[in-house]
Formats: C-alpha cells, structure tokens, sequence
C-alpha cells in the first residue's frame, strides 16, 4: 500500500482526522461503517466494518430441511430472490442429482433475467442519489421495478420474497397473462433505458464525478476474485453464463460487455448495456418457451415433503451469474435430510474487499458513489 | 458543448413532470388506503386454517407436518384428547406467532390434509407486542368459502380433488360394506347351509368336518 505523506510546512502543523461513516449513515447502503482516516478531504485509510445485519445464515440453514433454508435464501440478496432461488436450486440439484424439465428452466432464466433488470435498474437509481441527484432518477428506476415486481407477485406470490424455485423446477407454472405481459415489457423497457440514458449517460455532471474515480486495474480485480459487473467493467470478458453452460443459456444468442476504464462509469455503463443483453435474452426465451411440466416428479415429491429429502453424502457448488457477480452455494450432504454443511459464496461481500484499493487517494464523496458503484446488498454481505 | 447532456436531462424530467398529470402510464402509484389495487390471486400472506362446515371441526387433524417443516418454527399444535385422554384428529391449540412468521407459503405446500393455506390479508398491525401478534386456532379459523373467495383457481382444484378423494373413499367404504355384508350374509347362508349339504368344506377349515356331528346332535 502506497505510504501517504502528510503535507506540512513548518508553521502550518496538519494531522489526520479519524471518521465514522456510518453504521447508520443515509448515504451508506445499509447498515454499513466505514472507518475513514482522512488528510484534510482525502482519504489515506479505510476500514470498513462489518456484520451488524449477521443473522446466522448458514448456521441456520444446517439445521433445518433442504427446502427449509430456500425461503431465506431470499432474505440473503433481497433486490433479487430469484436469482438466490435459482443458485440454491441449482447446488442442490447437483447434489443428489435432480433432471429439470426444460419449461422450468425456461422460466428460471426468464425470472434470472428479470431480477437483473431490477437490480441494474434500481442500482443505477441509488448510484445517483449518492451522487447526490437525490431521488428523481431512484423514483424512475423504481417506477419501472414496479412492474416486474408486479409479475414475480402473479407468479410467485410475493413481490420481493418469492420463495419460488424447488428443486427440480419452479413451484407454479406460469399464470395465463404472464407471459403477455412480459412482452409487453420486452417492449417498453428499452425506451425506458433511452430515457434513462438520456437523462444520465451524457451528463457533464455524471460524467465530471464519476470518471477516473475508484479505478480497479484488470490485475487487481482478478488477484481479489471480483465477479460480475464489476469485473466486466474493468475488461475482463468473464460471464458465468458464458463460462458454465449451466441451465440453457447455451442456447441464447446474448453477448458480455466490457469496459475499458474500470471507473465508477464504466460500471453505471456496463449495468445499462447489461440490460440491454437480458431483454434479448428475455425476447428469445418468451418465444422459444416449450409447453409442458414445470418441476420434476421427483421435485414435486420432496416439495410435499422435505423432510424425506435426503441426498446421498457428497458435496455440490452450484454458481450462477447473479447480478452482482458470482453466488455460489456450496453443499456438503452426509446422508440425512440437513446439510451438514452450507456456505454462501457471496458476490457483494467479496466484491466488498477490494474498497479500500479502489477509495485511496480520493475525497470523501467519491468513497461514497465508489461503494454505491460496488453494489452491495448487506443482507448477503453480512448474512 | 459543454452542458448539452445536463440540458437533454433536464428536457427528460420536465416531460415526465408535465406527463406525470396527465398519462396513465406515468400515473403509477396510487392512494392507498382510499383506493386499493386488485389482489393477485397467488398473493400470499399470513396462513389461515380451513373449516368445512363448523369451526369446531376444522379439516386439521394436528398431525403436526407444518409446524415441523416451518422454517422459522413459528406455528405450535397441541392435539386435542378425549376424556379418556386417548389422541383425537384434531387440534387442542394452533397458535400462530405473526411476529416470527416470514410469510414463506411452506406450511401451505407441505400439509397433506389440505387444511392450511395462505391468506390475503395484510393489514394486520397491531398494539401489543406479543399476545396480540400470536394467533390462536380461533382467530386462524376460516370457512372455506372465504378460501373460495380469494383464490378462486386454487380452492376450485383442490376442493375437486377433495371431492374425488371423498367419493373414493365413499366408494371404497361402500364396497367394503357391501363385500362384508356379502361375506356375512354368505357366512350366515354357509352356517344354514352346513346342517343340511356340507359340500363345500375347505382344506383350510379344519373345523368343518368335526363340526357337523356336533351340530347334528
């Protein structure tokens, strides 16, 4: 780490000033500190402090039934419960080896597709109420969320706590109107990311605040594990759905952006270019969607009762690209109906390790939008 | 130039400003508590418990699957006993915590007997901490109409199902009557019978043979 001087003359004595940003500070996301120690304006260290939202996850999770902990897989990354459905889903099915009919996996990427929306929406939203346009682009980002909040409620029965993957498939097939809707949607979204960008992507203001700010070299996002958006946006063409082939995204023509700066617009960029990805992935998988069961016999089986689920002892790492980056969930079975282990490989915790790389040498506001642009949820963080 | 992106922003928040008045797909939110949306069929909050005809039979037979699978544990039955203290199908307690409850539908799914299920309501604020938060079976107890009521797809199937089941077993029960009342009445015409023909001793029925002198005595 860079060894930062103080600047002093000889009648003009400085020192460093310690702070505490946060744990209940409105600009942090969450319930977040920050411990800061600044040269005048400029950052020269910073801590930060974790776990005040620490709920016992995993713990948890080995002791109660397989199915038992997906409800709170929801509660880990809450902007985007399908997607921690769907990683969990997919670890479990590793492990004692469950087939998905093909419409369930269908809906799953459709559901995965949809939650990245929402999350890319509303993180665009918040990164600009850090930076202080405070709440006109969060309310149109959240105006758009509404909608597909409104379609996970019809199928799922839940806006943001969906609880819907099994494993073997989905809970419920999907409702008449749904997918109507969802092209409906395909649609109107792109204009709504027109509007938005027209709004925010040319700005001098956005553009003055957030370029060559919290730079992440490509080494060192690499050498610190960064997934997702985050890594893209430094140039690393690395997408777990591109890379792992899991479910059927095989079949989907989509490609990866990449930036070129790794700076906080770099990662506003990416997230709009993201989504522009998913609702050609969206409009692919709405016309293509097969009729026909949604969960397995056997998912169905142990739906009714989890308690009889008990895979045979192995373990299992199940990873998605969520959309934040890669969530894995890592499964140990020792033959009975709880895992013996369970761990969560979350991508906004360790996303989180490389602030302190990215905030040095720069002003206090800036730490604040280069955490905005991190995207964390602390619910996965801290768990 | 310099500030032609932050004038294009400003032309994009001064159309939604004016629009926002009068364009319906700017007009998203609504008044709540004077104007309501239109439920989801599949919304799904706190549970409730199903009776058929009277609240004091209600289609649980506290077997206790919900409370075990429940991932937070919020629910406890107590199953109800006869006087002679044997175990009845039915439950003595059925509380209910809202404080603990995560709203997760598990109870739902996994409860054999059709006897759960997860309700519409939502405004369910209270004063107190604790007593008032904890739901017994009194204040869980619906009629299946109201199930009707809100999820009218779902409680349609499942009570079709339920008819089946019903009707099998009815059937089922018939059969069983009519094929004991057959075997009794066969029995009863065997033991007239016997006296006069014994033709139709079994290897199986040692008895027989020994029998009829007995009998003819």
């Amino acid at each position: 780490m860079m060894e930062h001087t103080l600047i002093s003359k000889p009648d003009f004595d400085t020192q460093t000033l310690e702070v505490s940003l946060g744990p209940q500070h409105p600009s942090t996301h969450g319930v977040f500190r920050m411990n800061v120690v600044l040269d005048g304006e400029t950052i020269v260290k910073l801590k930060p402090v974790m776990g005040y939202l620490h709920r016992n996850h995993e713990k948890l999770a080995e002791n109660m039934s397989y199915l038992g902990s997906m409800p709170y897989t929801d509660r880990l990354d809450y902007i985007c419960s399908m997607t921690n459905n769907f990683a969990y889903a997919l670890a479990v099915e590793k492990l004692a080896g469950i087939e998905v009919p093909e419409r369930a996996q269908y809906i799953r990427i459709i559901m995965a597709e949809l939650t990245r929306l929402v999350n890319h929406t509303l993180l665009i939203g918040f990164l600009l109420n850090d930076l202080g346009a405070f709440f006109t682009p969060v309310l149109y980002a959240f105006r758009e969320r509404e909608k597909i909040l409104d379609l996970f409620e019809e199928v799922a029965g839940s806006r943001m706590m969906c609880n819907y993957f099994r494993f073997g498939g989905v809970k419920a097939d999907l409702t008449p109107d749904f997918l109507p809707r969802v092209k409906e949607l395909i649609q109107n979204y792109p204009r709504f990311l027109d509007e938005f960008e027209a709004l925010l992507s040319e700005n001098e203001i956005l553009m003055a605040r957030t370029q060559k700010v919290g730079v992440l070299p490509k080494e060192l996002a690499v050498s610190a594990s960064i997934t997702g958006p985050m890594l893209r946006a430094s140039g690393v063409p690395y997408d777990i759905r591109k890379v792992d082939h899991y479910s059927l995204y095989d079949r989907f023509k989509f490609r990866v952006p990449i930036g070129e700066h790794g700076d906080v617009y770099d990662r506003y960029y990416i997230r709009v270019l993201e989504m522009r990805e998913s609702i050609k992935i969206l409009d692919q998988a709405v016309k293509e969607i097969p009729s026909g069961d949604v969960i397995s016999k056997v998912g169905a089986g142990f739906a009714k009762a989890p308690r009889n689920f008990k895979p045979k002892a192995g373990e299992a790492y199940g990873r998605i690209e969520a959309p934040k980056g890669e969530l894995g969930f890592f499964v140990v079975s020792d033959g009975t109906n709880k895992p013996y282990r369970y761990h969560v490989r979350a991508p906004s915790f360790i996303n989180l390790t490389i602030l302190e790389d990215m905030c040095l040498g720069h002003k206090v506001p800036d730490a604040i939008i280069i955490l905005g642009s991190i995207d964390i949820v602390l619910g996965e963080v801290d768990r | 130039m310099f500030g032609i992106g932050v004038l294009k922003g400003m032309a994009v928040t001064f159309k939604n400003f004016v629009e926002s008045y009068y364009k319906k797909e700017r007009l998203t939110t609504i008044e709540y508590p004077e104007k309501r949306l239109a439920e989801k069929e599949r919304f799904r909050n706190f549970p409730f418990l199903i009776f058929d005809e009277k609240p004091e039979d209600p289609r649980c037979v506290a077997c206790d699957i919900c409370a075990k699978e429940c991932p937070p544990q919020c629910i406890t039955i107590v199953r109800a006993q006869d006087a002679q203290g044997k175990p009845l199908k039915k439950p003595a307690t059925f509380d209910i915590d809202y404080s603990i409850c995560m709203n997760c539908g598990v109870c739902e799914e996994v409860c054999p007997f059709d006897a759960i299920f997860m309700d519409h309501e939502f405004e369910l604020a209270e004063y107190g901490r604790f007593e008032d938060l904890n739901y017994t079976i009194d204040r869980l107890l619906k009629p299946k109409e109201h199930f009707m009521k809100i999820r009218p797809t779902d409680a349609t199937r499942i009570e079709a199902e339920l008819k089946k089941k019903e009707n099998a077993k009815k059937a089922a029960a018939e059969k069983a009557a009519a094929a004991a009342k057959a075997k009794a009445e066969a029995a009863k015409t065997q033991a007239s019978q016997v006296p006069d023909t014994k033709p139709e001793t079994k290897p199986n029925e040692p008895a027989q043979p020994a029998d009829p002198p007995a009998e003819a005595k």
